[in-house]
């Protein structure tokens, strides 16, 4: 087993196993979707409160999972290429920060697109908006520091200690901006009902959760081979693959 | 085997030193400060309310400001003389060399904005009540402050725009400082006890006490590399 991990860290097998799992990943990231969205869109109910607005939720909150789900896996990706000098593990956390970064962004635009018939503002300072504001924030400094840094050796080791201050430092900030909240608004911000949730409303949700984490996963791979060829542009086997 | 106390008292002596003889640097954060909050009742027009109501977060939010541009100096002319390189060959930690170094700077760059904050309170018609909360979360807040941007300070120092970079990595880990610290100073001017805030502050300094020059070490030893 230890032998295929092993395997799977030279670039040039990475490239091969992951160009055969890219059409498995494709298809099952189509079919969930379109599975996820005909549940969410066609046969989940309307909300007795929200009417239809509320199916932005089939967007928003699979997007602001994944938002901190990216941010670990980057995190846990870089401190592989870190503590074990893997090179593919700095790929794939580099290839992990613009999709993060994409993902909170969405949670933030439908979130307050969801915000504006419920609320009636585009923006509030509910405590899960800012806090998902200050992780696109984090994102982006990441990949400032990553572009800043010409060595791609040096880019990877300064950016995952970045991160990982980052991953210390999320579960404060996002606490502190929960209390800062609560001390400086009151309950007047409806959160989403009761934590109990209709069968009908959360079997799409989880279905589009799971395509987006599915979705993830192929365009991280399709953003880590295309590193890879540029990193490794040098070699033998980019120029066989290129020639072909 | 070289002391240790005798290493980072030296290097403590060296830094203050060095900071002495070039006062007018010194003294620029300080002069940021003030103008900034200054020109929060210019902008915002003459009202004591007003002001008495904003006072906390804008003091903070200023404090915040200069800390920032103070930073660049814990490493960048070490970094530029060599001097830096020096430091992390020597047979002592690098993490308490560089907490070493964190201190100095906030003794030069931190403890000054504390001695001006209560001047600055008056001017925003800030209560009594409210000053000796500012002076307390200005003690436990700007340390943390300097700890946090010694992290940034050594991820960017070898770069040439290093400036805007570090504002960008370092100001989204500055909201719980800011939020708990704020609060406080509000709370105190209308009577509330704040002992919560000051004992969240107290843990974010013990916190980046023990972690962050770590991390900055870690991080200069890249920089460096």
């Amino acid at each position: 087993m230890w032998t295929f991990f092993h395997k799977l860290a030279s670039p040039k097998y990475f490239y091969d196993i992951s160009g055969r799992l890219l059409p498995w990943f494709g298809a099952a990231t189509l079919l969930l979707m379109l599975a996820g969205l005909y549940q969410g869109l066609l046969v989940a109910p309307a909300d007795y409160q929200q009417g239809e607005s509320y199916r932005i939720m089939f967007i928003h909150v699979p997007a602001a999972w994944m938002s901190m789900f990216v941010y670990m896996v980057m995190a846990g990706a870089g401190i592989i290429g870190l503590v074990w000098k893997i090179k593919l593990a700095d790929v794939v956390a580099a290839s992990c920060a613009p999709l993060g970064a994409s993902f909170t962004f969405l949670a933030l635009v439908t979130g307050s697109l969801w915000g504006k018939p419920m609320w009636g503002a585009w923006w509030v300072w509910d405590a899960r908006l800012t806090s998902e504001l200050i992780l696109l924030f984090l994102y982006l400094g990441y990949i400032a520091l990553q572009s800043a840094i010409d060595d791609t050796r040096t880019a990877a080791r300064a950016s995952t200690v970045l991160a990982l201050v980052g991953v210390v430092n999320i579960p404060i900030i996002h606490y502190s901006v929960v209390w800062w909240n609560t001390l400086h608004q009151g309950a007047t911000v409806t959160k989403m009902g009761a934590p109990s949730i209709a069968t009908s409303m959360l079997i799409p949700l989880l279905l589009m959760a799971l395509a987006f984490k599915v979705y993830f996963f192929t365009v991280v791979l399709l953003r880590a081979r295309n590193e890879v060829l540029k990193r490794e542009s040098g070699s033998g086997w980019v120029k066989d693959v290129l020639m072909h | 085997m070289p002391n240790l106390a005798l290493a980072c008292t030296a290097l403590l002596r060296r830094d203050l030193t060095l900071a002495l003889r070039h006062r007018g640097e010194m003294a620029n954060p300080l002069l940021f400060f003030v103008l900034v909050v200054s020109l929060f009742p210019l902008g915002l027009g003459p009202e004591s309310h007003t002001l008495q109501t904003i006072a906390p977060g804008v003091i903070w939010v200023a404090a915040l400001l200069a800390a920032l541009l103070s930073l660049e100096g814990i490493f960048r002319s070490d970094f530029e003389d060599g001097s830096l390189e020096q430091l992390l060959l020597s047979p002592h930690p690098a993490a308490l060399l560089v907490l070493t170094k964190v201190i100095a700077h906030w003794l030069v760059s931190g403890l000054p904005l504390i001695l001006v904050a209560p001047l600055l309170g008056v001017l925003l018609h800030l209560p009594q009540a409210a000053m000796g909360a500012l002076l307390a979360t200005l003690t436990l807040g700007t340390p943390v402050l300097s700890l946090i941007g010694a992290i940034g300070v050594a991820l960017t120092v070898g770069l040439r725009r290093g400036g805007v970079l570090l504002s960008l990595l370092v100001l989204p880990l500055y909201v719980p400082v800011l939020i708990f610290a704020s609060s406080a100073v509000s709370d105190a001017g209308i009577g509330l006890a704040i002992t919560a805030q000051l004992y969240f502050l107290g843990a974010l300094l013990a916190l980046a006490l023990t972690l962050a020059p770590l991390a900055a070490a870690a991080a200069l030893r890249i920089s460096v590399s």
